[in-house]
């Protein structure tokens, strides 16, 4: 069982109703080790985690990658390296077991080579929808299984980070198609990609208009207001939905800055440090990214199946 | 010295071990030109584990390879393949899987039995989608990897063992035999989760040089589910006054509404209470069921009966609630019982028949917890061999209780202490006695006080522990993989679904389901034209009923109006009448004043006259 589906009982969240009626409880029983009990089976079973990164080629999106995970999960491809532009689009996926103070994360992260690069980009959204669909479809024929598996491998796309190339203007045609599209199957979270080319003013307002764009052609990215489960969640997402688009800077060389190495992007003009506060929110989006596990592809899944099972 | 009679647990561990370092090396693209020095070491360190009867699974083939290949990347395509290490081919004799716990079967995936593998040694692996660039890179995993990749070896094992291999690790047998695997953790090492279209997948480890944050990840799920609450169904199994009751008092520190049960129940009734019970920041909504009447009939043929239907009851709903096309998982409140406790009478000898028949009959249904009612009636040496004869018996007759787990390092140590001593005598009491300083639950009796606390008086702690301290969420998750499961499959079974063919599996299901629909709208439309025929039934006659009220009312009408007509005719007779009475009576007054003024006048002028005469006599 994947952990999301290990407690498939809980009892809803409404306050007790009038069957149940509470008790009080005259001294200590040790209901609450249950807890320690679910983290360490939650340990031992080990964490799956889906990316899929689309964007043209060249915005970074290798580095990014290496940055958010702190390790060579991608090797990048730097410019001028005989790689020949693939003619048609492509998927490529790749499967790391990080882990980390004992949680391991079985990470696979999907490229997609060869997106918007050719000069008739119609449709080119259909492998990668294709793709997505065929991992729900998996899945959805080994849960319906008479002798199921007792955990059934998870290879839906959790998460799908989408690179805005940094024009500075606003969403193109291309990428507005591409995520209307995506967003009702699958959490997609665009990202302003090589945002040290933009000032900070005029990333504002990128941000502001891509914001604007999306309520526009109402495109839901992750977090979806639909899916916001109590006031909590409500504060914290509209925090997070503020943010969207975030401006990333991927880096993955260390240097020398002030006496400690960091992370970051040297040019003439100076070192553009990586994950810092208050420069490009690499951080806050690695929260966001690792938070999505647990909600977001249930969510999806959830409409996918629904659908999938109506037509 | 790798001998042939080595276990092949330590050895393979050792091999693989030392093959996953060098391999990882080779992988390196810096480490290419070194290769073949390496080779050398690896394929001498095979060589011996051949020797000692290990097939290193794609690692071998690798080696081969890499040496005569034009690109110096390893393993291409084919790095899951196994074939003979020693270029003369052959199968080689697989060995049997030592008991050793580790060791794991693997079988291939439907579809790639017989590809480029030879006869007897199979390995799951991924579907090649035909080769991209280069070659995939050697897996190399640490020995002992996590819970998924042997769950994917599992997950290979029970496509191929069809219905019912659950068995778990290594001395599963059930494997039918005919294609035992190669030992499991180098195969698991050249296995990787299958993944469609895209090829090229590497499943290796990598470091982190830093902080990334998913550490998080399991306190995250913890939140989310103590958010959302935790359900946990107990049943309690035992007869009238046994102090089923009492002990689920004591087990939860509250008191329970209930009234204890009367002895003449026609038949066994089981009785379900929710309640809800928050400790810290946990909520916990625990549902007891009771079995009402159990053991107090004089035939007691049928008392399973009704506990069984029960539990099938509650499992149907969840399978009902999974099947939907909406379906709310996450908010559906589960009632599927997660523990019995089986109470056994105190007698002192062995069990009853009706315990083992109805153990008998739910041990495959739900996890049984055994246990010895009202301990405090029985001596400590009776106690024992109670106990021992209890478990034999239980032995002998081939009940399956519930194996608290021993797998987990955290707990196993306290499991296996406690399983020795099932069944747990336990006394329970919700009245507290003054011990030494302090309170404390216990019995008082003349001739002494039995604490419920103290584990030299019963073994009350350990149940408690045992139940929900330490095992609740394995309890669960049992219940959900392992009996849910085997309800699941019966019952779908049944409906007549198979899965003996992918072809045939999705469309089996759209055709029962559109056969059921129709054969269910079919009906519909029956009661539908039913209905419709009653109600026009139903419109005639009141209509019916209507008119002839209709009708009563006209009728009334015209009466009353006939008698109003008549009514006015006499009415304007009287007045005719009447009137005429008044003109007579009028003509008459006229006629007598007539005469009266006639009369009057007449008289003036008879006097005028005879004035007149007086007059004119005068004059």
């Amino acid at each position: 069982m994947d952990p999301l589906r290990q407690s498939a009982s809980p009892c809803s969240s409404r306050p007790s109703s009038p069957k149940t009626p509470p008790c009080e409880m005259l001294g200590y029983v040790g209901i609450e080790a249950v807890l320690d009990q679910l983290k360490i089976k939650a340990m031992k079973m080990g964490f799956e985690f889906n990316i899929m990164v689309v964007g043209q080629s060249g915005l970074g999106k290798s580095t990014m990658l290496n940055t958010l995970f702190k390790s060579k999960v991608w090797k990048c491809t730097l410019p001028g390296l005989a790689m020949p532009t693939p003619q048609t689009l492509q998927l490529k996926s790749v499967t790391h077991v990080i882990e980390e103070k004992g949680v391991k994360l079985k990470l696979t992260v999907t490229d997609t080579p060869g997106f918007g690069d050719q000069i008739n980009n119609d449709k080119c959204w259909n492998p990668i929808l294709g793709y997505i669909n065929e991992q729900y479809e998996r899945y959805l024929q080994e849960e319906i299984l008479i002798t199921r598996q007792r955990h059934i491998p998870d290879t839906r796309v959790h998460c799908c980070v989408y690179f805005v190339p940094p024009t500075g203007h606003c969403l193109r045609p291309l990428d507005i198609e591409f995520l209307q599209r995506l967003c009702r199957t699958v959490n997609v979270v665009p990202v302003i990609a090589r945002a040290d080319s933009l000032t900070l003013e005029e990333r504002e307002a990128f941000r502001r208009r891509i914001q604007h764009n999306l309520r526009t052609h109402c495109i839901e990215v992750y977090p979806q207001k639909c899916f916001d489960e109590d006031i909590n969640d409500r504060i914290l997402n509209s925090k997070i939905r503020d943010r969207i688009p975030f401006a990333v800077v991927g880096a993955d060389r260390q240097h020398l800055v002030n006496g400690r190495c960091v992370l970051g992007r040297k040019t003439k003009w100076g070192i553009i440090e990586g994950p810092t506060v208050g420069k490009p929110t690499t951080r806050k989006q690695t929260d966001l990214e690792i938070k999505s596990l647990l909600a977001a592809g249930r969510t999806q899944w959830r409409t996918w199946r629904t659908v999938s099972f109506l037509c | 010295m790798l001998s042939p009679q080595t276990r092949l647990a330590p050895v393979s561990l050792h091999l693989l071990r030392s093959l996953s370092c060098l391999v990882k090396r080779v992988a390196e693209p810096e480490a290419r030109t070194s290769a073949p020095r390496i080779l050398l070491g690896l394929q001498h360190v095979v060589e011996r584990g051949v020797a000692a009867r290990v097939q290193a699974a794609g690692v071998s083939v690798a080696l081969e390879r890499v040496v005569s290949g034009p690109t110096a990347t390893f393993a291409e395509g084919e790095s899951c393949g196994l074939s003979p290490l020693t270029p003369a081919g052959g199968p080689h004799a697989i060995p049997p899987p030592t008991a050793s716990a580790r060791a794991r079967r693997l079988t291939p995936l439907p579809g790639e039995a017989n590809g480029p593998f030879q006869a007897g040694s199979h390995v799951a692996l991924i579907k090649r989608e035909g080769r991209r660039r280069g070659g995939s890179r050697c897996r190399c995993l640490r020995a002992g990897a996590g819970c998924w990749q042997s769950a994917a070896a599992r997950e290979a094992r029970g496509r191929r063992a069809g219905a019912g291999a659950r068995a778990r690790a290594g001395a599963a047998a059930s494997v039918g035999g005919e294609h035992p695997g190669a030992a499991g953790v180098g195969a698991a090492a050249a296995m990787a989760v299958a993944v469609g279209r895209p090829s090229n997948e590497e499943l290796r480890n990598l470091s982190l040089s830093g902080h990334v944050g998913f550490d998080s990840l399991p306190d995250q799920l913890v939140n989310k589910s103590t958010s959302q609450g935790f359900c946990f169904n107990i049943l309690c199994v035992g007869e009238t006054g046994i102090g089923k009751s009492t002990l689920m008092d004591t087990l939860f520190n509250t008191k329970f509404e209930s009234d204890p049960a009367t002895h003449n129940e026609p038949g066994v009734r089981l009785k379900a209470r929710s309640y809800e019970l928050q400790e810290s920041n946990v909520r916990l909504k625990l549902t007891i069921v009771d079995t009402v009447g159990f053991g107090d009939q004089i035939n007691k043929d049928d008392s399973y009966k009704p506990i069984v239907e029960y539990i099938d009851a509650q499992f149907e709903a969840y399978l009902q609630e999974e099947l939907k096309i909406k379906r709310s998982l996450f908010n559906y409140h589960d009632t599927r019982i997660h523990a019995c406790l089986y109470f056994i009478a105190p007698t002192g000898h062995s069990l009853k028949s009706l315990d083992l028949v109805t153990m008998k009959k739910l041990d495959s249904k739900v996890n049984i917890i055994p246990i010895i009612a009202k301990a405090d009636t029985i001596a400590k040496n009776e106690l024992h061999k109670f106990k021992s004869k209890i478990m034999s018996e239980l032995v002998s007759n081939g009940v399956q209780i519930y194996q608290f787990p021993t797998d987990e390092e955290t707990v196993a140590e306290i499991n296996a202490t406690m399983s020795v001593h099932l069944p747990f005598a336990v006394v329970g009491s919700t009245e507290e006695v003054k011990i030494g300083n302090k309170m404390a639950k216990a019995r008082q009796y003349p001739w002494g006080v039995v604490q419920v606390e103290n584990e030299n008086h019963c073994d009350f702690v350990k149940l408690r522990e045992m139940l929900i301290r330490v095992n609740m969420e394995d309890l669960r998750e049992q219940t959900h993989t392992r009996h849910y499961e085997l309800y699941r499959r019966c019952k779908l079974e049944e409906m007549g679904f198979k899965d003996t063919d992918p072809d045939s599996k999705p469309f089996s299901l759209q055709e029962t389901y559109e056969a059921k629909r129709n054969e269910f709208l079919g009906e519909l439309q029956k009661k539908e034209e039913e209905m419709r025929q009653m109600f026009v039934m139903r419109v005639k006659e009141k209509e019916a009923e209507l008119k002839e009220a209709e009708k009563e009312l006209h009728e009334k009408f015209d009466l009353l109006k006939r008698t109003h007509q008549e009514e006015k005719k006499k009415v304007e007779d009287k007045k005719k009448e009447l009137e005429e009475e008044v003109n007579n009576f009028q003509k008459k007054k006229a006629a007598a004043q007539l005469l009266q003024s006639q009369a009057q006048q007449s008289g003036a002028q008879q006097t005028k006259k005879d004035k007149d005469k007086k007059n004119a006599s005068f004059t």
